[in-house]
């Protein structure tokens, strides 16, 4: 008896493997059936942490290079070699409105600071940016009036990729560092992430 | 190249043409041909090698400023011309106090002239004299001061190495 009731109490797996969806919509499944089916077939989670999984997988770069560390950003993309498809990166959006990820690549002049701060506040929250390169995390070897000495002057800054330029896997290196971030944090804005509250601008 | 006969020889027919003081000095130094002139000759200077001369230089290749401090004049405007005709290249220069940094602009003769002189306004603040459209080409369009004058700030932050690590300020915040 004790055997038979084994037998019973805990389904084969073949069998649970064989139910269908529709069947467990139907009521057709018995109890022990049905608990063991839902413990194969579904998995609880956080809405959060799904969508932040989800973000994580399709971050979306802008397509917008600046200097000669662009040539090493396009090669994240267009090369087999190092594929960003393969995590998600590789749709390069033309419009800031659709991209979640700004990549510096290059050297940030005081007359392109300004252009860059619009085409960040043009993107839609939530976004990311990484400053790729030297001379975007800190101005390089461009010590002088007409570099803005770091990027990170007037924009939020989450990943800085080291390297004049840096290779393609540095660069993939960071993304992936992102995305591990993105997947880790919990779902805020740049200003809450930062703690720069009060910081809006009223028009 | 114009030999160092040729050189002399344009010199005097410059100053024949435009007047005996307009040019300051010739030099012919490593195979290159140069005529130092004065100022406010040089767009009638210009225009004369370019329309009238019996050997026109109907091309400008380029156009630079320049910064001699300490020396007085201070500020350079050079000019290269060249004569696509018999391949010939011809060096003018001339000096300018920073006081009144103004020369004539060559924009009508040569309108390749337009964004070099813009250029040469943006970096050394050299002002040229009829110009159609004189404004700051690189930098922003608010910007203070002419960046490429050798008495102007390098700007940028001061870098930590190991000879002054002690000498900033707060270095180690």
């Amino acid at each position: 008896m004790d055997l038979k009731r084994a037998k019973v109490g805990a389904p084969s797996k073949q069998r649970i493997g064989r139910l269908s969806a529709q069947q467990m919509l139907r009521g057709e499944l018995s109890d022990p059936e049905l608990e063991a089916y839902v413990e194969q077939r579904l998995l609880t989670t956080t809405l959060e942490k799904a969508q932040n999984w989800a973000r994580a997988n399709a971050v979306w770069p802008a397509t917008f290079g600046l200097a000669c560390c662009a040539i090493e950003m396009i090669s994240v993309v267009g090369s087999p070699r190092v594929d960003a498809a393969r995590f998600g990166a590789e749709v390069f959006r033309a419009s800031p409105r659709q991209a979640d990820l700004l990549i510096l690549s290059g050297r940030v002049s005081v007359k392109m600071a300004p252009v860059i701060r619009r085409i960040y506040d043009q993107m839609l929250e939530p976004k990311w940016v990484i400053a790729m390169g030297a001379c975007a995390s800190s101005a390089g070897m461009f010590n002088n009036y007409a570099l803005v000495q770091g990027a990170d002057k007037f924009l939020p800054i989450d990943v800085y990729v080291p390297g004049c330029p840096p290779r393609p896997e540095a660069l993939m290196y960071g993304i992936i560092k992102l995305q591990k971030q993105i997947q880790g944090e919990p779902d805020l804005g740049w200003r809450e992430r930062y703690r720069a509250e009060g910081t809006e601008e009223v028009a | 190249m114009p030999d160092a006969t040729g050189l002399e020889l344009i010199a005097r027919r410059l100053r024949k043409q435009i007047g005996a003081r307009a040019v300051v000095a010739t030099s012919f130094l490593r195979g290159q041909a140069t005529l130092e002139l004065r100022a406010p000759a040089v767009g009638d200077a210009l225009r004369f090698l370019h329309d009238d001369s019996q050997e026109p230089f109907d091309f400008l290749a380029s156009l630079h400023g320049c910064d001699y401090f300490p020396e007085e004049p201070r500020l350079g405007v050079h000019y290269q011309l060249l004569s696509r005709e018999r391949a010939e290249r011809l060096g003018v220069r001339t000096r300018l106090r920073v006081e009144a940094a103004e020369v004539p602009s060559v924009v009508d003769l040569y309108p390749g002239a337009d964004f070099q002189e813009r250029e040469v306004y943006d970096f050394f603040g050299i002002n040229f004299a009829g110009h159609p459209d004189l404004r700051r080409i690189l930098m922003p369009e608010d910007y203070q001061g002419h960046p490429q004058r050798r008495d102007f700030p390098i700007g940028g932050e001061p870098v930590l190495f190991t000879h002054n690590e002690h000498k900033l300020p707060r270095w180690y915040e």
